[in-house]
């Protein structure tokens, strides 16, 4: 039975020879995920099952992310029940403020995930580590409470939608533009319960940033999980940042696939998802004149030292605009030093941005830029529903870190080319 | 598992955020989570919201974030099922997870209006709007995920060992 890349993974890790699309299988998990959010509900769960420790102490892994450091009285809380947690049961992987970082940029840096993992993780962008060939999916807390007892999780096997990549980004164009492309193409259920998986010549043209930048919004075209071919990029990647052997699964070549999609690279244009869904896009070229009030450029979609780089090498010797706030939030602290040590820090401040610790902060509305009602951002976050960033009449504008950055100088939504004639 | 209740009716997207949003994520006190459920669609809904009621939505529902409070706080906010022509996959698991009903009828959904009154009987498959008196069927769940329904949930099942 000819499978796809993610059907192999869900295969070798539930023990079967094969298995298909609308099977249900129970799949040992290589790492167990959750944040300061998700898992209190998760710890709350975990102690009706009444096992003394969780299954595995190296493979449990809580990151404090959302609301850390502490929004507030509650939000210091629930950290401080994800510590004594952790501290309780010995788990290895606890990050908390100081290490910190945006879970989906933290765990790839840390080397958490390799190739051919399964992972689950009580956050919906989770299926960021597909970009490392790794079959890797968001999930509620009671999935996370019952995998730290048990080390696994049950799944439907999805059928799958194949993007088969070609050609190359044009310059200031990136992952995220090809992301939005594609949900604006196929809507936000457009991949309701499938795998994305991507391949194609283009493949290699797609730096692992811009792979995990595509993989962290699969969840926002309804997909399972999103999942790249692996390459020698990836190989280099993955073993630069981890003792762990990377394993390959290729997709079969006579694979049954849902759609077969053919996306050229180079056609690929600046992209914006305008209120209130990620599938509402437009090209900047077809946008009219819309002023903002704040630009934050971050998150686990975003936030990685290649984004920051991007984004100062258009707000580099310029003026942010009046009226507009930009935030920048690298997504762990060896980005943020990085970030430091290369000046890039000092160009966003000239300029007149403000530079926050690693934190989701903004991206859910949880604070560190929150929007009154009325107010417009443009964000390199990855949701933009209603009230997502603060008012429910505030608008969030979703867009590619040199979009972003662009839009910081004009004060109102821009092409990167506008901005650096 | 049999549903008798008044309908509660909204469109598509409805997306976790509105169903509760992020401000309200630093509690997991399931009665102050439904206090504030679906306050940014209907502010209304936590004072008009009565035991017994039901949930019918369109396309996609439950989409978006993970967050686990969101069916959480539709459960404790008295809802009894949630009748939807589509539900985004995260939120789908999580209501089987944690025992809230929910069925997917895209016939049913279309139909039934906002008051009528309507039963749901998820073991035989059949959606009655005893309002105009139209029935549509229902597939019924595999049988490990009725296990899970009918053990109360996730936890519950893992207890009785349906997960080793």
């Amino acid at each position: 039975m000819p499978m796809t890349m993610t059907q192999k993974i869900l295969a070798a890790h539930a023990g079967l020879e094969s298995v298909e699309a609308g099977q249900l299988v129970l799949v040992n998990l290589d790492r167990v995920l959750g944040n300061d959010i998700t898992s209190p509900v998760a710890i709350r769960e975990f102690e009706k099952l009444g096992c003394d420790g969780v299954f595995d102490k190296d493979k449990v892994t809580m990151v404090m992310d959302h609301f850390a450091p502490n929004k507030d009285i509650k939000a210091a809380v629930q950290c401080k029940m994800c510590r004594d947690f952790c501290n309780e049961k010995e788990i290895t992987h606890f990050y908390d403020v100081g290490r910190m970082g945006i879970e989906h940029a933290l765990l790839p840096e840390k080397g958490l995930v390799v190739s051919g993992d399964a992972v689950i993780g009580a956050d919906s962008h989770t299926c960021t580590y597909g970009a490392l060939g790794a079959f890797s999916t968001g999930v509620g807390s009671t999935d996370m409470a019952c995998a730290m007892a048990t080390g696994k999780a049950w799944f439907k096997v999805p059928s799958a939608i194949k993007f088969v990549l070609k050609g190359k980004l044009n310059e200031y164009v990136s992952g995220k533009d090809v992301i939005l492309h594609i949900i604006g193409k196929i809507g936000v259920d457009g991949a309701l319960y499938k795998s994305m998986e991507f391949t194609g010549d283009g493949l290699g043209s797609l730096s692992i940033y811009d792979r995990l930048t595509m993989a962290n919004m699969a969840i926002e075209a309804g997909a399972k999980n999103g999942i790249f071919e692996v390459d020698e990029q990836t190989i280099e990647y993955v073993k630069a940042h981890s003792d762990r052997e990377p394993v390959v699964y290729k997709a079969d070549e006579d694979a049954v696939y849902d759609e077969v999609i053919e996306i050229d690279l180079s056609q690929i244009k600046s992209t914006v998802a305008f209120p209130h869904l990620p599938e509402n896009t437009h090209t900047t070229d077809e946008i009219g004149e819309i002023k903002i009030d704040q630009v934050v450029i971050g998150s686990c979609t975003n936030g990685h030292y290649k984004d920051l780089e991007q984004a100062a090498s258009i707000i580099r010797g310029k003026k942010v605009a009046k009226n507009v706030r930009a935030i920048i939030i690298p997504a762990t602290q060896d980005i943020y030093l990085k970030a430091v040590e290369n000046g890039l820090v000092k160009d966003f401040i000239e300029a007149g941005c403000i530079v926050s610790t690693p934190t989701c902060g903004p991206c859910l509305g949880g604070y560190m830029g929150i929007l009154a009602k009325g107010e417009r951002a443009v964000a390199t976050t990855n949701r933009n529903f209603v009230g997502r960033m603060g008012d429910t009449e505030s608008e969030v504008y979703l867009a590619s870190p040199a979009v972003a950055a662009a839009s910081a100088i004009a004060g109102r939504i821009a092409d990167p080319k506008e901005v650096m004639a | 598992m049999k549903f008798t209740g008044t309908v509660l009716k909204y469109g598509d997207n409805v997306d976790t955020d509105v169903i509760i949003p992020a401000r309200y994520l630093n509690t997991i006190d399931k009665k102050e989570l439904a206090s504030h459920c679906m306050e940014d669609i209907d502010a209304d809904f936590s004072k008009k919201v009565k035991v017994g009621d039901i949930m019918v939505a369109g396309f996609n529902f439950g989409c978006g974030s993970s967050r686990e409070h969101a069916p959480i706080a539709i459960k404790e906010s008295g809802i009894s099922v949630v009748i939807a022509k589509s539900f985004a996959r995260i939120f789908y698991r999580n209501s089987i997870n944690i025992g809230l009903a929910i069925v997917e009828c895209p016939e049913a959904a279309e139909a039934i209006e906002n008051g009528d009154e309507v039963e749901a009987d998820l073991d035989k498959g059949i959606i009655l709007d005893k309002t105009t008196g139209k029935s549509f069927k229902t597939e019924p769940f595999p049988e490990f995920i009725q296990n899970i329904i009918s053990n109360g949930g996730l936890v519950e099942s893992v207890k009785k060992g349906i997960i080793k």
